[in-house]
C-alpha cells in the first residue's frame, strides 16, 4: 500500500516531447485512470512510473521514495500488460511463481502464494497448463495473478482488456474492480476507452499530446469538464458542439447562431455577460436533447432535421441537421421518427456547456 | 476445386510436381544405387547385354567394405562430427548473445554493427581462405581440426547472429519486461525467458551452422593435407578420384554415408526447425 507522487514528469524522445510536466498525487489504495487518444503519452507515464522508461525530468516517488534511479525490480510494483506478457514455456503455476522465486522465496510460501491468488481468479483448475491451451479471458486472469501474488505497493494496468472480446471485457472489468475492493492495493490504470475509466476509476486523468486536460471523479469529469476536449473524450455518443455567439436579448442572454437561439439561464448568464458579443463553443450532450413538449419555454426549443436514426433499444440516436452544425440526440426508445422528419428539439438548460472559442476553455 | 476441372488439377499440379521430385530426387537415386552395384556393372559398356543403368539385380556392400576397410573413411567421419559439432556449439553461442544483444541493447551504432556483420557474411570464402590460409600457417594450426574449428565461425557467426537476431526481435518485448518487473536482472530474464522462447530459433540456427560446416569443403581442401586429418568432403573426393581415375562405387558410398547423419539431424529436429523458420512464439 503506497501513495505515488510525480512531480513535473517530462519525457523527451530526441525532440519528441512526449510527456510534458505531469504533477499527480495519487492516494494511498486508489485506483487511478489514464485516459486518452493514443499517442497522448498515458503509456508513457506509466511505464516511467514502471521503471521501464528514463525519467528526463522530474520525479517519481512510490511511498514517499524517490525511485527515478531504481530498477524496475525494486520499485515493488507488478504491471499487467496489454497482450498479457504470459512466458509462453511455463505453466500457469510457474509463471504465478516466477517473481517469487526471482526474490528467492521459500517453496511452501511461493505454493501457499499461488493457491490463493488463484483461488481469487478462479483459475485453479489451470495451473499445470500452459498459457497456449488457455482463453483470452483465462490468460488475462493469470496475467493478473501474476501481478497480485507478489502483494506489491503499486498495481500499473498497461491497457489490459483491449485484447479481449467485448462481452469479456465488461465481465473483466468488474472483476478487476472487485479485485481492488478487495486487495485495495494503489493501482494506476492505462486506457484508451473512457467507458473503462469511468466505471473503474476512482478519479482518472485525462491527457492529450502529452498534457494533462483534467484529472477528477468520473462524475466531475462528466458533469463539468475542463476544456472542449474533456467533453467530448467523456460520455459517449460524445458532446455535439456548435458555434455561437452571445447576445442580448431583451435583457436576457441568448446562444446564437444560424440554426438555434437558446436563452442561457440565470446564473450561467450572469457569469457569461462578460462575454457579451463574442463567439463561444456551446456544449450539448445528447442525452440532454429531447424532443420538445407543450410546455417546454421556447427559449430553450430549436428546429432540427432528422438525418439518420439509429434505435439501440434502450433508446434511439437521431442524427439531425441544427442549422449549419450536425447533432446527436438521445431521446425516448418510444419516439417515432424517421430521416428527413423535421422536429423540435428542447435542451435541458440546466446541462449546458460552454467553451472558449479560440483556447477551448470552459467559461 | 472446382468440379470437373480435374485435368486441371492433373496438368497445372501433379505433373509439374511429379517432374520436380523427379528432378529433385534423381540425384540421390543415382547416388543410392551406385553405391550399391558391383564393379562389373558399374563399369559396362552401354551397348552390353542386360544394360540397364538404373537398376541392379545383384546388389553389394562391397563398395562400403572398401571404404571402412581400405581408407580412412571412420576417420573422416569422425574429423567431420567433431568439427562441426565444436564449430557449431562456438558460432551458436556467439551467435545467440550478439543476436540478443543487437535486437535488444540501444546501444550506439548497434545497427551499424549489425550491417557490418551481414557484409562479412558476403565475402566469399573462396576469396577469405587466401588470408586465412596465411593466419593459420602463422600459428601453426594447419592439418589440425583447429584450423577448420576456428575458421568454420567467420561464416557460422555472421549466419547465425543475423538469424537469432530476427528471431529475437520477433519475441515481443513485454516478456522481457515483464521478468524484469517481477524482480529477474537483465541476465536473468534473458537466460530464464528470452532464450527459452527462442529455443526454436536456436535450433534452427543451430541445424544450418551443423549442416553448412558438415558439408564446407574450400577450407578443408586447403587447411587439411594429410588423409588421417580430413573430412568427408574432402576426403572422398581426394582419395577415391586418383587423377582421372574415378572409383565411382567407394564415391558414391562416402557421400551416401556423409550425408545420413545431415538428413538424421534435419528430421530430428524437423518440427522444431520449421517453427523456428516461421518464427512463431505462442504466448
Amino acid at each position: 500500500m503506497a501513495q505515488v507522487v510525480l512531480r513535473g514528469i517530462n519525457k523527451f524522445y530526441d525532440t519528441v516531447h512526449a510527456v510534458k510536466d505531469v504533477n499527480l498525487q495519487i492516494r494511498d489504495k486508489e485506483f487511478v485512470v489514464f485516459v486518452g487518444p493514443s499517442g497522448c503519452g498515458k503509456t508513457t507515464t506509466l511505464r516511467m512510473i514502471a521503471g521501464l522508461e528514463q525519467i528526463s525530468g522530474g520525479d517519481v516517488s512510490i511511498d514517499g521514495q524517490v525511485v527515478n534511479d531504481l530498477a524496475p525490480m525494486d520499485r515493488d510494483i507488478a504491471m499487467v500488460f496489454q497482450n498479457y506478457a504470459l512466458y509462453p514455456h511455463m505453466s500457469v503455476f510457474d509463471n504465478m511463481a516466477f517473481g517469487l522465486k526471482m526474490r528467492k522465496f521459500d517453496k511452501k510460501e511461493i505454493t501457499q502464494r499461488v493457491k490463493e491468488a488463484a483461488e481469487i481468479l478462479g483459475i485453479g483448475d489451470y495451473l499445470l497448463r500452459k498459457p497456449r491451451q488457455l482463453s483470452g479471458g483465462q490468460r488475462q486472469r493469470v496475467a493478473l495473478g501474476r501481478a497480485i501474488v507478489r502483494h506489491p505497493k503499486v498495481f500499473l494496468f498497461d491497457e489490459p482488456l483491449s485484447n479481449l472480446d467485448a462481452k469479456l471485457r465488461v465481465q473483466m472489468r468488474v472483476e478487476l474492480k472487485k479485485l481492488h475492493q478487495r486487495l485495495g492495493t494503489t493501482a494506476v490504470y492505462v486506457t484508451h476507452d473512457q467507458v473503462e475509466a469511468m466505471t473503474l476509476g476512482d478519479r482518472v486523468v485525462v491527457m492529450k499530446d502529452g498534457v494533462v486536460q483534467q484529472v477528477g471523479d468520473p462524475l466531475e469529469l462528466y458533469n463539468r469538464p475542463a476544456n472542449k476536449f474533456v467533453a467530448g473524450f467523456i460520455g459517449s455518443p460524445a458532446m455535439n458542439f456548435a458555434n455561437v455567439t452571445v447576445a442580448d436579448g431583451n435583457g436576457r442572454l441568448t446562444a446564437k447562431n444560424a440554426g438555434l437561439e437558446i436563452e442561457i439561464p440565470g446564473t450561467q448568464g450572469e457569469r457569461l455577460r462578460a462575454h457579451l458579443g463574442r463567439e463561444l463553443m456551446l456544449g450539448i450532450r445528447p442525452e440532454d436533447l429531447h424532443i420538445a413538449r407543450a410546455g417546454d419555454p421556447a427559449g430553450l426549443t430549436f428546429n432540427s432535421r432528422v438525418e439518420v436514426v439509429e434505435k439501440l433499444g434502450s433508446e434511439i440516436l437521431l442524427d439531425v441537421r441544427v442549422g449549419e452544425d450536425s447533432m446527436v440526440a438521445a431521446v425516448d426508445p418510444a419516439t417515432q421518427a424517421k430521416a428527413q422528419d423535421q422536429l423540435r428539439l428542447a435542451v435541458n438548460p440546466e446541462r449546458l456547456h460552454f467553451f472558449d472559442a479560440r483556447t477551448e476553455a470552459a467559461v | 476445386m472446382i468440379e470437373g476441372a480435374k485435368w486441371r488439377k492433373w496438368v497445372f499440379f501433379y505433373l509439374p510436381m511429379a517432374f520436380f521430385l523427379l528432378f529433385l530426387l534423381f540425384p540421390f537415386y543415382w547416388m543410392i544405387i551406385t553405391s550399391f552395384r558391383p564393379d562389373g556393372e558399374l563399369y559396362r559398356p552401354w551397348n552390353s547385354v542386360n544394360y540397364n543403368p538404373f537398376w541392379t539385380t545383384k546388389p553389394t556392400l562391397e563398395h562400403v567394405k572398401y571404404l571402412f576397410e581400405e581408407t580412412l573413411f571412420s576417420a573422416w567421419l569422425w574429423n567431420t562430427t567433431f568439427i562441426a559439432l565444436v564449430s557449431t556449439a562456438i558460432s551458436l553461442i556467439c551467435g545467440v548473445f550478439a543476436g540478443y544483444a543487437l535486437s535488444r541493447l540501444n546501444f550506439p551504432f548497434a545497427g551499424g554493427l549489425g550491417t557490418g556483420i551481414f557484409i562479412t557474411y558476403l565475402v566469399p570464402q573462396t576469396l577469405l581462405f587466401i588470408p586465412l590460409a596465411e593466419i593459420i600457417r602463422n600459428y601453426n594450426l594447419g592439418d589440425t581440426p583447429w584450423s577448420l574449428i576456428l575458421t568454420y565461425p567467420t561464416f557460422l557467426i555472421p549466419f547465425c547472429t543475423w538469424l537469432m537476431m530476427g528471431y529475437f526481435k520477433a519475441v515481443p518485448k513485454e516478456l522481457e519486461e515483464c521478468a524484469r518487473i517481477d524482480g529477474a536482472s537483465r541476465w536473468q530474464a534473458m537466460l530464464y525467458i528470452i532464450i527459452p522462447v527462442a529455443i526454436p530459433g536456436i535450433l534452427s540456427a543451430g541445424i544450418f551452422a551443423f549442416t553448412l560446416s558438415w558439408n564446407e569443403f574450400i577450407y578443408a581442401l586447403v587447411f587439411l593435407s594429410s588423409p588421417a586429418q580430413k573430412t568427408v568432403p574432402v576426403g572422398v573426393t581426394s582419395e577415391l578420384i586418383r587423377g582421372d581415375v574415378f572409383f565411382w562405387g567407394p564415391l558414391m558410398a562416402g557421400a551416401l554415408l556423409g550425408s545420413i547423419p545431415v538428413a538424421v539431424v534435419y528430421s530430428f529436429f524437423v518440427e522444431h526447425y520449421v517453427s523456428g523458420l516461421t518464427g512463431s512464439v505462442k504466448g
